[in-house]
């Protein structure tokens, strides 16, 4: 064939050549293959040690309780402590980034960027640390006052803890620690409205902050709620923090201030699991099984939102 | 009265509302800011009198009475809107220094209390056989080197080839699109969760209860991975296209065109990025207590028996504490103070690093 | 034909370091005139290249319709046409690097002295060795020095090559594309710390170190000032001597100045496929066209 198309001038080295390319794309799709195998892996092991505990009966499981009564709580009090972070830490983190988006001044948004960046890249064990010997103390007074005057609400019915060792101050740490993940991408997108709204806006005579509230934030709506849910996500998950500052001792409540809260499954299993064995390792696994898919649920709802939003973003520059 | 005489249904004052700011006063720059200077006096002299000073009440008393006074200040010499706009500025700022205020009280707290156990003793001995006072962490100072060290040197190889896969192999591939969203998912693991797959993983082979310095670094790397392959993939993508066309043109096959031009331009960033990606799971404590365990003195080996990292070993000091609980709480703090400067000198050098030798690329 | 076929199979680079380009300066006026006939010199390199029925496609869009032409050895053919005609799709085309983007594909023949092109079993590297290429912004590679830059393609390429020879070959590349004497003092700087047209001359001198036969240029000096400009094509005169090139060009002076044949591509409208509408020496195409297309082209009245 080659022969009939002419002499073939091309040298012998193609095959050799190729030989490399073979090798090295064939070790790029070995690593993408094994990372995918890896997560597999993640979920059938966990599925694996964790089927024992779904077999068990109820009296050789922990604490004699069933899985449903044993997680329930702790699935409960994961959710509030996470919750709890993202409603105080969203308007901060909102906050933080229009300041150093659009009002810091220019020369200091850049170091500025990289305070709050330090915040994210401090470890949880210091953080939980920091909660439990300065932050609760100092919660105590407050959530006294919480209880004297807000005592009405189911959350601050009280009676207020003595040591801050409660779901309040676990909020409090909580949306600190996410409140860089939050501020970072709204920072980002916040920083990309597009410029010439803005400038428009300025013109037509608007002061800044309706300028914000014409273009900036409607702009970064999406980036808000899918950082957000990031967030969320982190502090689903967020382990030390919470064993070493929450009391763990209690049921279901919504009051945030006593000292009766259940811990979160990712506390729960890190003070249980050193100590456990037999069927009380499987059931912790299982529970950590709930948690992932509780994470897995809230992450992928984040990163719709966000490959949406960056769709929309394409296309608006597509069009201008 | 609206739209009478503007065309098409436009009318200033929806703008302007009701009245231009033109011809009515404007404050000079230094205005605001000297307010809030006074604010802040004032609310230090209220709460000196009440004995009450705290760096939160502070920044609240100041916050509010700075926000009142700037506002009444603008809304009488400039116009409503004018004020509101420097109200909302007021309280973005003082959201943001709220917000900052943690750090600030962490860092400071960790500092003063970090510093009474930072001496020799502490990164040069064990705490074997360590009850009270005295004792150090070196074991678990280079369980943290050894885990941290095994976990990068699994994950950047194969963290680094997968972006290369992303980036130079898998567009519009399907395994390509898989990964991008796997790692994604990867991204939002629970760190206790990638510590529980470890054990599984090793119970499932050598039986329950085992603890490993490798089950660590195997949690960690679940946790790495996912960075590098961002990192990675995100620098990969700012070389420009026209260098490997150039190569391309020069008749170079595709993988030494990736090896000689696209990973050298790359190669500071990720370097960078390998760093910070170090910094972020150095700090990690979860996952490591129920993989690698909790022990007193040395062990080098990663492959057997226990492995203290110094997070975990924060925990413990301050979990577990001896007689007196003083000399514990310490080590404790001399711990996450010594983690938090890793942490900082991680990220201060990697920024550095990619500011001297990142690729000026156009 | 033959001796081609054996000549090029040896083609080890150290073989190809001994024939040397020649580095004679830049010959002024007379370099200007396409008229005038350069004689070959003795390492000359350069191939025909025989185009036919060529259509090239990005997917299911045809940009470019049934080319059928002859690009001469040691001659500058220039590729004139309103924007969008398919200039560079074809021109990529010649060497394969259509290849790099995706669901791009050709139907029809290319031949390089009567070998095909995308004959089965041809290896698209091993084209891209034979025809270079230079780009349209100047793309120095930025993470090295103006001598690795130049010595890229070799480096790249070979196991092992000795430092002599290889200094050989990077002198004689930058003293071809009229540069040495204004980098030979700083061979380890970086190539982005030159100016554009020092950029854009380095990219030259990075291609013919190769030793390729064809070289293609997609708007070399649309980048460039008008001095940077007349630098680089004083040097496509001299480098015509060893090489064929092709060059597309915006600038009407330019490809009457600097080219040989000049082959003007046009398209109906838009969605159209590009067409070959006339191809003939630039002479003939600038004074006494045969279609009205190029004829309103060249002289500016297009539409
Ligand atoms: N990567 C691509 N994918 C799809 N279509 C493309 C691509 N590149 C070019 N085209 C289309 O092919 C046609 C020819 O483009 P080409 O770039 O070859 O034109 P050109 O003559 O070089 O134009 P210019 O003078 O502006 O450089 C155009 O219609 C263009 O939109
Ligand atoms: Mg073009």
């Amino acid at each position: 064939m080659e022969a009939a198309t002419g002499p073939s001038v091309w040298g012998l080295r193609g095959g050799e050549r190729r030989l490399g390319d073979r090798l090295f794309s064939g070790a790029a799709i070995a690593s993408g293959i094994a990372i995918l195998t890896v997560l597999a892996g993640v979920a059938i092991f966990l599925l694996i040690q964790a089927v024992p505990a779904l077999s068990a009966s109820t009296d050789e499981l922990a604490e004699g309780k069933g899985l449903v009564e044993y997680i329930a709580p702790l699935a409960f009090g994961t959710v509030l402590a996470a919750t709890l972070a993202v409603i105080i830490a969203v308007p901060l983190a909102v906050a933080v980034a229009l300041f150093i988006s659009h009002i810091a001044p220019r020369a200091l948004a850049q170091p500025l960027g990289y305070i709050v960046d330090l915040l994210a890249a401090i470890p949880s064990i210091v953080y939980g640390l920091w909660g439990i010997f300065v932050l609760g103390p100092a919660a105590v007074g407050v959530m006294k006052w919480l209880e004297d005057n807000l005592g009405f609400l189911p959350f601050f019915q009280g009676p207020a803890s003595v040591t801050g060792r409660t779901m309040f101050v676990v909020g409090i740490v909580l949306a600190v620690m996410i409140l860089p993940i939050i501020s970072a991408v709204a920072r980002e997108v916040f920083s990309q409205a597009p410029r010439r709204q803005q400038e428009g806006a300025l013109a037509l005579g608007a002061t800044r902050w309706e300028m914000i509230k014409m273009t900036v934030l409607p702009f970064g709506r999406s980036a808000v709620i899918s950082g957000s849910m990031l967030g969320l996500g982190r502090a689903l998950g967020e382990t030390m923090a919470v064993v070493i500052i929450l009391s763990g001792s209690g049921g279901i409540t919504f009051n945030l201030i006593g000292s009766g809260n259940p811990p979160t499954i990712a506390s729960n299993i890190a003070s249980k699991f050193p100590e456990s064995s037999g069927i009380e390792v499987n059931e912790l696994i299982l529970s950590g099984l709930v948690l992932f898919a509780i994470t897995l649920l809230v992450n992928m709802g984040a990163r719709s939102i966000i490959s949406r939003s960056e769709r929309h973003a394409a296309e608006g520059k597509k069009r201008a | 009265m609206s739209g009478t005489t503007a065309p098409v249904g436009f009318d200033s004052r929806d703008v302007f509302g009701g009245e231009s700011g033109i011809g009515r006063g404007r404050l000079p720059d230094w205005v605001p800011y000297a307010l809030a200077g006074a604010s802040l006096a004032i609310t230090f002299l209220i709460l000196t009198l009440l004995d009450q000073v705290s760096a939160v009440r502070l920044v609240i008393g100041t916050a509010l009475i700075s926000g009142i006074s700037i506002y009444a200040v603008s809304r009488a010499v400039e116009s409503p809107r004018q004020a509101k706009d420097r109200l909302v500025t007021v309280s973005i700022a003082s959201a943001f220094v709220f917000a900052v205020l943690p750090l600030a009280s962490l860092l400071w707290t960790v500092v003063d209390r970090g510093m009474a156990r930072f001496d020799t003793t502490f990164f040069t001995e064990s705490a074997r056989n360590v009850v009270g006072e005295g004792g150090g962490a070196a074991h678990a100072i280079w369980g943290t080197l050894v885990i941290t060290g095994l976990a990068a040197a699994i994950s950047v190889p194969i963290g680094i080839m997968a972006a290369i896969y992303l980036v130079e192999y898998g567009k519009g591939k399907r395994l390509a699109r898989y990964l991008t969203f796997f790692v994604d998912v990867m991204t939002g693991i629970p760190s206790i969760v990638a510590g529980l797959f470890a054990y599984a993983v090793f119970a499932l082979i050598f039986g329950p209860g085992i603890r490993l310095g490798v089950m660590g670094s195997v949690a960690l790397t679940v946790l790495m991975i996912p960075i590098v392959i961002r990192s990675a993939e995100e620098m990969l993508k700012i070389v420009p296209d026209h260098l490997r066309e150039a190569s391309y043109a020069l008749g170079t096959p595709k993988w030494r065109t990736i090896v000689k031009v696209v990973l050298p331009t790359a190669l500071a960033g990720m370097i960078t990025g390998v760093m910070l990606a170090v910094a972020r799971i150095i700090g990690e404590t979860a996952p490591l207590l129920v993989t690698a365990g909790v022990i007193d003195s040395t062990n080098m080996n990663p492959f057997s028996g226990r492995m203290e990292t110094l997070p975990v070993y924060a925990y413990f000091e301050y979990k577990t504490p001896g007689i007196p609980q003083d000399a514990s709480y310490d080590r404790a703090w001399a711990a996450a103070l010594t983690l938090i400067v890793i942490v900082l000198l991680l990220n201060l050098i990697a920024r550095l690093f990619y500011r001297r030798f990142g690729t000026e690329i156009r | 034909m033959k001796e081609d076929g054996e000549d090029l199979t040896e083609t080890e680079t150290p073989e190809r370091i001994e024939s040397p380009v020649d580095a004679p300066r830049a010959s002024a006026a007379g370099s200007t005139s396409p008229a005038t006939a350069e004689k070959p010199s003795a390492d000359n390199r350069a191939k025909a290249i025989e185009v036919s029925g060529l259509s090239l496609f990005y997917g299911d869009f045809k940009a470019v319709e049934d080319v059928d032409m002859s690009i001469r050895p040691n001659k500058v053919t220039a590729l004139i046409g309103s924007s969008g005609c398919g200039k560079t799709t074809f021109l990529r085309s010649i060497n394969r690097m259509h290849e790099l983007t995706p669901g791009a594909r050709v139907e029809g023949h290319m031949t390089l002295d009567g070998a095909d092109i995308y004959g089965p079993g041809v290896d698209p590297v091993e084209v891209r060795r034979q025809v270079g290429m230079v780009f349209q912004q100047p793309n120095p590679f930025p993470t090295m020095s103006i001598y690795e830059n130049v010595a890229a393609g070799l480096k790249l390429n070979t196991r092992r090559i000795k430092k002599a020879q290889l200094d050989e070959v990077v002198e004689r590349a930058l003293r071809g594309a009229n540069l040495w004497n204004e980098v030979k003092d700083r061979l380890n700087k970086p190539g982005s710390g030159l100016s554009g047209g020092q950029q854009q001359r380095l990219c030259i001198a990075r291609a013919t170190a190769v030793q390729p036969e064809v070289l293609l240029m997609d708007e070399p000096c649309s980048a460039l000032d008008p001095v940077a400009t007349l630098a680089v094509e004083d040097l496509i005169q001299e480098l015509k001597k060893n090489f064929t090139i092709v060059i597309v060009t915006h600038n009407m002076q330019q490809a009457s100045r600097a080219s040989d044949y000049t082959a003007f591509f046009n398209l109906e409208k838009s969605g159209d496929p590009g067409r070959l509408v006339e191809m003939d020496e630039t002479t003939a195409i600038f004074s006494n066209p045969t279609q009205k297309a190029t004829e309103d082209y060249v002289s500016g009245r297009f539409g």
